[in-house]
């Protein structure tokens, strides 16, 4: 559980504050996206939390103990953080890379060699390919796998992530970020994630905190900003297909019906789908329904169903 | 010519080795006493951009001046012989030195230190395992580029009576003796690409692994 409270920053020579009188609480387990412009002081607010920069006024508890109170060095070897730029020392080897937080903490050498190749394997990484190897060795998605398992080396509760994907290509970006978000959930870290990418944003957080010049304006669950955008900077900010975006968070299996009374050469789509591949489906091939494979049998969805969704006349 | 001054050598052998002595003591002695000051130094000031703007420009200015006009400057202040001869020439070795140890600490990259901060490394952990490594080749391009200049500068030593292979070359050119003046010039040049061959190996051998 992260608590900040009337959070502020301001850096000299600056007029106006880098953060502004911040309040959220995060709790255990949840991925809270931190996204606004440039300059809204979301990386500030991230790097206030180990430390890393120093607050002014207001006051950062991690599980309960003010940070403040924490000496910033041991405070920050509890804390994983993962950056845009990874920061892989090219000196030493991948596994000498990941090892760094848990060397820090002067764990045994055996106990350190087990542990990065336990990472690496949880990264996809081969052990045995990998961690001799030096970070020049390694493509950018490669590199960032690695950034990941540093961070997560000691088992850190709580985790701090700028950017990760930012410097990735799409594709890539796109696998990891799933990847990851598996993981995450799987240890069930708690993750303050910074991105300036309202889709990452949308993916990626159970709750979202949208700033804007230091200040918070909204901070929800995806669905529900899209659904109900505080004001016109937050509509603006998710952009003009956020009711698309609403439906691609959506499975179409949740507002599926059984399969009666659908015309034969009905489009098929499979259980992963969310409304939107649906909607996409229906009018890519000019029908009002489709059919969808479930474990149980097929399901039905219907553009009607779609806009019930969307109306919230469903749910 | 040649020949004449091996003849020369073969004649002075005593006089040749203490000169050659001199010569590597006062250039070696330079070296580490320029490097112990500007290595320190440059570690301070890298990370303090008034201190490191200060100290660039000080070795920059130090850089411009000609080693002899160095030399006639200590003269007058330290007299003759080797120790004033030393200290001119641990003058000389400074600039190169401080300011490949200030652009090797600054030229890294510095994602990297932000990471190494932020998994919770001293800052003395961060100078040791991070910042020096990886700052280590550029440093010894420095002392590198300070040998060379400490050696060819050491010749100018005979002028205030520090002793060394200059000896030979003053001499040579005062008697228009030019087979004597080569006994000293050449070992001169040896040495000189020498000190560039050997810290060039030791650049190459110090630069880790990761990065060659």
């Amino acid at each position: 559980m992260i608590e900040i409270e009337h959070l502020g920053k301001r850096f000299p020579g600056s007029d106006a504050p880098a953060v502004d009188d911040l309040t959220i609480s995060i709790g255990d387990g949840e991925i809270c996206v931190l996204i606004g412009p440039s300059g809204c002081g979301k990386t500030t607010t991230m790097r206030m939390i180990n430390r890393m920069i120093e607050p002014d006024v207001g006051t950062i508890c991690i599980a309960g103990r003010d940070v403040t109170r924490i000496d910033p060095v041991k405070l920050r070897r509890s804390v994983g953080y993962v950056i845009q730029q990874v920061g892989l020392f090219p000196h030493m080897t991948i596994a000498e890379n990941i090892a760094t937080v848990p060397h820090l903490l002067g764990w045994d050498a055996s106990r350190i060699a087990r542990r990065a190749d336990e990472l690496l394997a949880r990264v996809d990484m081969d052990p045995a390919r990998y961690r001799d190897r030096y970070p020049r060795e390694l493509s950018g998605g490669q590199k960032q796998r690695v950034g990941v398992a540093r961070a997560l080396a000691a088992d850190p509760p709580v985790m701090l992530m700028d950017e990760p994907f930012g410097a990735l290509d799409p594709i890539t970006r796109a696998s990891l970020q799933d990847e990851f978000l598996r993981l995450l959930y799987e240890l069930r870290k708690t993750i303050v994630f910074v991105t300036h990418d309202i889709d990452e944003a949308l993916k990626m957080g159970t709750r979202i905190a949208i700033m804007r010049a230091g200040r918070l304006v909204q901070f929800d669950r995806p669905e529900a900003i899209l659904a109900h955008p505080a004001d016109s900077f937050v509509e603006a900010f998710v952009g003009g297909d956020r009711a698309l975006k609403r439906l691609a968070l959506m499975p179409a299996v949740d507002h599926a019906t059984g399969a009666l009374g659908v015309a034969p050469g009905a489009p098929r789509l499979p259980v992963t789908a969310s409304l939107r591949d649906a909607l996409s489906t229906l009018l890519a091939t000019d029908r009002d329904a489709a059919l969808i494979d479930t474990d149980r049998g097929e399901a039905t969805i219907t553009l009607g169903a779609i806009r019930e969704a969307l109306n919230g006349a469903r749910h | 010519m040649l020949i004449e001054a091996w003849r020369y050598l073969l004649a002075h052998p005593a006089q040749f080795a203490v000169a050659l002595g001199v010569h590597v003591t006062l250039s070696a002695a330079a070296l580490a006493i320029g490097a112990a000051i500007a290595i320190p130094v440059g570690l301070y000031a890298a990370r303090r951009p008034g201190v490191a703007f200060a100290a660039v420009n000080a070795a920059n200015v130090g850089r411009t001046l000609p080693s002899l006009a160095v030399l006639a400057l200590v003269m007058p202040l330290l007299g003759t012989g080797f120790a004033p001869s030393l200290f001119a020439l641990s003058l000389l070795a400074l600039p190169p030195i401080l300011l490949n140890t200030v652009a090797g600490i600054r030229g890294i990259d510095p994602d990297i230190i932000d990471a190494a901060r932020g998994m919770g490394m001293t800052p003395r952990g961060v100078l040791g395992k991070i910042e020096w490594p990886l700052a280590l080749p550029v440093i010894f391009a420095g002392l590198r580029t300070a040998a060379i200049q400490v050696v060819s500068g050491a010749v100018l030593a005979a002028f205030i009576g520090g002793g060394g292979l200059g000896d030979f070359i003053t001499a040579g050119i005062a008697m228009m003796a030019i087979p004597q003046l080569l006994v000293g010039a050449i070992p001169v040049t040896l040495l000189a690409l020498g000190a560039d061959f050997g810290f060039g190996v030791l650049q190459q051998r110090l630069t880790p692994r990761g990065m060659r």
